[in-house]
Formats: C-alpha cells, sequence, structure tokens
C-alpha cells in the first residue's frame, strides 16, 4: 500500500473529532464501525438499497456505505449514538421505542436518522414523490414515500409511520 | 476494491489536470468500484469545485450547476414552476438518502443497471468489448425494445435524463483544449456496435452545468413512471411529455421516454403527429402508436410496447385535462 492511497483525516462525530488514517478505499460506515467503535450504524446491504446505514452528513441524510470515509475529512456527522440529547432519548426516538416502532431492530438507527433528516427536510419546504402543490402536511402516504430509502425485514412499518407522524405532528 | 490515489479539486482547472476519474456522490461510482465493474486508480472529488448553485440564465432558462444535488433540484421554486417534469423525474429515482449524494453531472453519467453488466463474473459488450451481450437471449425483461442492436439491448437508468432529452436541455463541459457544450438528444450516442462508448463527451471531459432553455411548454409537464413497486426502484417504462394547446389545437409538444432503449428515447413521431392537430385522445393515440411502430420486444419484454403506447396517452391525456 503506497502512501497516495491512505489520508489522515479529521472526523467530527456527534461533536467530537478523530484523528485517522484510513485507507481511501474505506467506507465511512466502516470507518465509524471498525476504527471509532461505532457500532450503532448497521450495514444491511453494503450498495445504497436498505438505508441501514444511513447517517446525518452536516445535517443531510445520506446513506454511509456508498460514502467514503476520505470524503468526509472536515465535515459533521452524526450517527444514531448522536440523537439523544443529554442522555435523554429524542421525541422521534421516545415514539419509537413507545410506539413498537422496531422488531428485531436491526434496521432501527437507519430509520431514526433517516426520519430526523426526513423531518428537516419536510420543515424546509421540500416535495416528494406523492406532492401534489404545496408544501403537504406529513401524512401517511408522505412519510411511506419520504421513508422508502428504509427497508425493514421485520416489516415493522405500520408502527414506524406512526411513531414519525406522532413526532411530526408534535413539533 | 481496486486501491486508488485521492484528492480534492477546489478549481476546474485542477481537476482537469488531475487526469483522473470525477468523483461525485459516488453513488454510482463507489458502487460500482466495490464489484470491480470500475478500477480508477485515482479519483478527483469535484465537490468542492464552485459548481453546485442554480441560477437563471440571461435568457430566462435555468442553469443547474454540475454537483447541485438531485434534491436541492428537485426542491428549487423554478424548478418546480417552470419545469414540473423535471422536478418529478428527480423525486421519482432512488431515495432521499441517495438524492442528497447524486449529484446533476453523476446521475446523467451513472451506468446501466443490466445485471450482467454489473457482474464482472460474466461476458457483457458494454463492460469488456468483445466478450458477447448475455442479456439477448438471457434474462432481459426489463431491457430495451427500441434501437438496440444484438451487441446490447440494456437501457439507460436515468430518470433526471428523460425530461431534459424532452426540453433538449444542453450538457456543457470543460476540457484542458476548452469547453463545449452538447444537447442532451445528442449525448447518448446510439447503441451501435460500441455499447461501451456510452456518451459523446470528450475523454477528461468535466461537465460544469446543465442549461435548461426557456420554452413555454415546459411549464405544463409531467413525469410519470410505472415500475416493479411503488416507490425506490427504476423504471420499466417511464414518459416525460409537455403540452402546449391553444384553441384545441396543439402548438408545442415535447415527449420522452425512459426504460426502453440504450439512451433517452426523444419520441420525435409522436411529436410530429401531434403538432398542429387536435389535442384529442385518438390523435395521442395514433401518436403513440406511431412512435411505438418501430419498436422490435425482446423475447420477454413485449408488455413494454403496450406500456410505453398507453403511457403516452395517459399522460397527454392528464396534461390535456389540467387546462
Ligand atoms: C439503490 C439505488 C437506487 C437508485 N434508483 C434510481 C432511480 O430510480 N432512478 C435514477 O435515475 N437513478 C437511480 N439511482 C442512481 C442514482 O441516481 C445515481 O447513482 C446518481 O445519480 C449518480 O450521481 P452521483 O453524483 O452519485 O455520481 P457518481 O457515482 O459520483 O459518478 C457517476 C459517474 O459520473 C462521473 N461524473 C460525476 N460527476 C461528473 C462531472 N461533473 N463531470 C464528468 N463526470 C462526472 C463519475 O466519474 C462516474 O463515472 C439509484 C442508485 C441506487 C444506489
Ligand atoms: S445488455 Fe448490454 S450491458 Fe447487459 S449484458 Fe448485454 S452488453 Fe452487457
Ligand atoms: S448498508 Fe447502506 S444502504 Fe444498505
Ligand atoms: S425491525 Fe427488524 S428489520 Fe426493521
Amino acid at each position: 500500500m503506497t502512501d497516495e492511497t491512505r489520508t489522515e483525516i479529521s472526523l467530527l462525530v456527534n461533536g467530537e473529532t478523530s484523528v485517522l488514517i484510513v485507507d481511501n478505499r474505506r467506507t465511512l460506515l466502516d470507518a465509524l464501525r471498525e476504527q471509532l467503535g461505532l457500532t450503532g450504524t448497521k450495514k444491511g446491504c453494503d450498495q445504497g438499497q436498505c438505508g441501514a446505514c444511513t447517517i446525518l452528513v452536516d445535517g443531510r441524510r445520506v446513506v454511509s456505505c456508498l460514502t467514503l470515509a476520505v470524503t468526509a475529512d472536515g465535515v459533521g456527522v452524526t450517527t444514531v449514538e448522536g440523537l439523544a440529547e443529554d442522555g435523554e432519548l429524542s421525541p422521534l426516538q421516545e415514539a419509537f421505542v413507545r410506539l413498537d416502532g422496531l422488531q428485531c431492530g436491526f434496521c432501527t438507527p437507519g430509520q431514526l436518522c433517516s426520519a430526523a433528516g426526513m423531518l428537516a427536510e419536510h420543515a424546509a419546504g421540500w416535495p416528494s414523490a406523492v406532492t401534489r402543490g404545496g408544501t403537504p402536511d406529513l401524512d401517511e402516504a408522505e412519510i411511506r414515500e419520504r421513508m422508502s430509502g428504509n427497508l425493514c425485514r421485520c416489516s415493522a412499518y405500520p408502527s414506524i409511520v406512526r411513531a414519525i407522524q406522532e413526532t411530526a405532528v408534535s413539533r | 476494491m481496486r486501491e486508488f490515489a485521492y484528492q480534492r479539486a477546489t478549481g476546474v482547472r485542477e481537476a482537469l489536470m488531475a487526469d483522473a476519474r470525477y468523483l461525485a456522490g459516488g453513488t454510482n461510482l463507489v458502487d460500482l468500484m466495490k464489484t470491480g465493474v470500475e478500477t480508477p486508480d485515482r479519483l478527483v472529488d469535484g465537490r468542492g469545485l464552485d459548481l453546485g448553485g442554480i441560477r437563471t440564465a440571461g435568457d430566462g432558462g435555468l442553469v443547474l450547476g454540475a454537483t447541485a444535488t438531485n434534491s436541492v433540484v428537485a426542491a428549487d421554486a423554478r424548478v418546480r414552476r417552470d419545469y414540473p417534469a423535471v422536478s418529478q423525474a428527480l423525486l421519482a429515482g432512488a431515495s432521499g438518502q441517495l438524492r442528497n449524494m447524486a449529484t446533476v453531472g453523476g446521475n446523467l453519467l451513472q451506468r446501466t443497471r443490466c445485471a450482467y453488466f454489473a457482474d464482472p463474473s460474466e461476458p457483457c459488450n458494454r463492460r469488456e468489448p468483445g466478450t458477447g451481450c448475455p442479456a439477448l437471449h438471457g434474462v432481459h425483461h426489463n431491457h430495451a425494445i427500441l434501437d438496440w442492436t444484438e451487441h446490447c439491448v440494456a437501457t439507460h437508468p436515468s430518470d433526471f435524463a428523460v425530461p431534459l432529452t424532452a426540453f433538449d436541455a444542453v450538457v456543457r463541459y470543460e476540457t484542458l483544449a476548452g469547453p463545449g457544450e452538447i444537447p442532451l438528444p445528442e449525448f447518448y450516442p446510439p447503441v451501435g456496435g460500441r455499447p461501451d462508448r456510452e456518451t459523446v463527451l470528450p475523454p477528461g471531459a468535466l461537465i460544469t452545468e446543465v442549461v435548461l432553455p426557456v420554452a413555454p411548454v415546459t411549464r405544463r409537464s409531467r413525469y410519470r413512471k410505472v415500475r416493479e413497486r411503488a416507490s425506490y426502484a427504476f423504471a420499466t417504462v417511464s414518459v416525460a411529455a409537455a403540452l402546449d394547446v391553444e384553441d384545441g389545437v396543439v402548438r408545442d409538444v415535447r415527449v420522452a421516454l425512459g426504460g426502453v432503449a440504450s439512451r433517452p428515447w426523444r419520441a420525435r413521431r409522436a411529436e410530429a403527429a401531434l403538432l398542429g392537430g387536435p389535442a384529442t385522445p385518438e390523435r395521442f393515440r395514433t401518436a403513440a402508436a406511431a412512435e411505438l411502430a418501430a419498436a422490435e420486444p425482446l423475447r420477454d419484454n413485449a408488455y413494454k410496447v403496450t406500456l410505453a403506447r398507453n403511457l403516452i396517452v395517459a399522460v397527454l391525456t392528464e396534461l390535456e385535462g389540467q387546462r
């Protein structure tokens, strides 16, 4: 491995900066899990198809399995471990727990980060494929479409949708 | 994945000088590098370039920066108002997460979703010229019905490129020898005997922007996509159409199809059959039939011919009803 194929990067994850050397081939998903020990973010397909690895980069939801770690040098990353504030579950996390928004829980970190990003997109007035006209309410059809990048093998969808909808209404 | 060098470019010239493969959102390139379909030895990250904006052109058209994300373009108020089919096509593609990563330039250069292409253990003329096309007699229910050759029967996967083709959008690029531009309808050459030659961009060209020309017709436009599930799937067939009718007569019309050929398919025969005539369902049906008359379905995809015909009629009928 020559020096050109490795890079020293500074990763700001959940408010903490770590400096690490990564092989340029390393995905952000693998860097988080294997170099920083943050195993909350899950690897499902490793091909951008399931959403289990969803994190927030500078507030925007992305899939970490198709993000090269070296491209994240200097950006702000939030993982599921960073969603709680001062040890208190965020309202979204609390709603997932209360309304059974999960069964096995493997997709849950991705669902939570994706929902957090999605709520911010909706608040910014972004449309979805089912939006007609102006800025819509987050009804079931809107939530299902906006969350279609997160698959749940246990099919906990009805309660995932309910938890997100309840969080959206109480915001 | 093969090892590679990585650098960030902050200026267009620096990016061009790097003599490397451009990395944008990485949603296609990184995916294909993992499977060994793509093996660049150097990547230059173009996201630090000042190419992420959307601005109004001098003549009133709209200029989309090459690194603007698919999400940002889809949500832009001017895009939604003046080119609704462009916003709809982007929103019909991929997922919220992927659209936040995917860019204007990368979307146009994404590679086919043919499963043989994606699997380096299979032969594939597009990936390795001269090795053959297993899809021709293999699994091809989602392959082309128009303009294919025995060399390759794959389709182009982009939703975004379909309305851009219908609207005569223009790709602008830079090379070390200077800038250039290519209208979308000429951007992807016919597949012919060279499926590996996917665009007419000169080697090493960096796409800098895509220009949406002013045309009143684009304001009443629609993108409709049929797929195997309700969301988060590639098109089987899609249609981008725009219709301008005055006193019952078609003044301007644009139709393009996705999922039917190796490139977004501008339906010029359908357009010619409609222009200057009455905007009636019978005429829409005649126009759709005229376009699909040239279709040559493969063993397992004749359903696409009917689907494409019906979709053209449905979208034009919907646009006519919206007035
Ligand atoms: C699970 C999944 C589902 C998807 N579903 C859909 C769908 O339904 N519809 C759809 O249309 N797409 C879909 N996509 C594809 C997605 O839209 C593309 O991967 C994306 O648009 C590519 O953009 P990017 O910026 O990530 O490009 P990259 O992956 O970064 O690059 C793609 C190619 O473009 C080149 N490139 C990038 N920018 C430039 C530039 N400025 N100049 C020159 N060359 C450049 C790169 O070198 C590379 O060859 C899906 C993808 C995934 C993973
Ligand atoms: S259809 Fe094209 S991409 Fe698919 S196997 Fe044949 S040559 Fe390759
Ligand atoms: S692991 Fe990233 S999308 Fe499936
Ligand atoms: S809870 Fe098991 S995959 Fe979603």
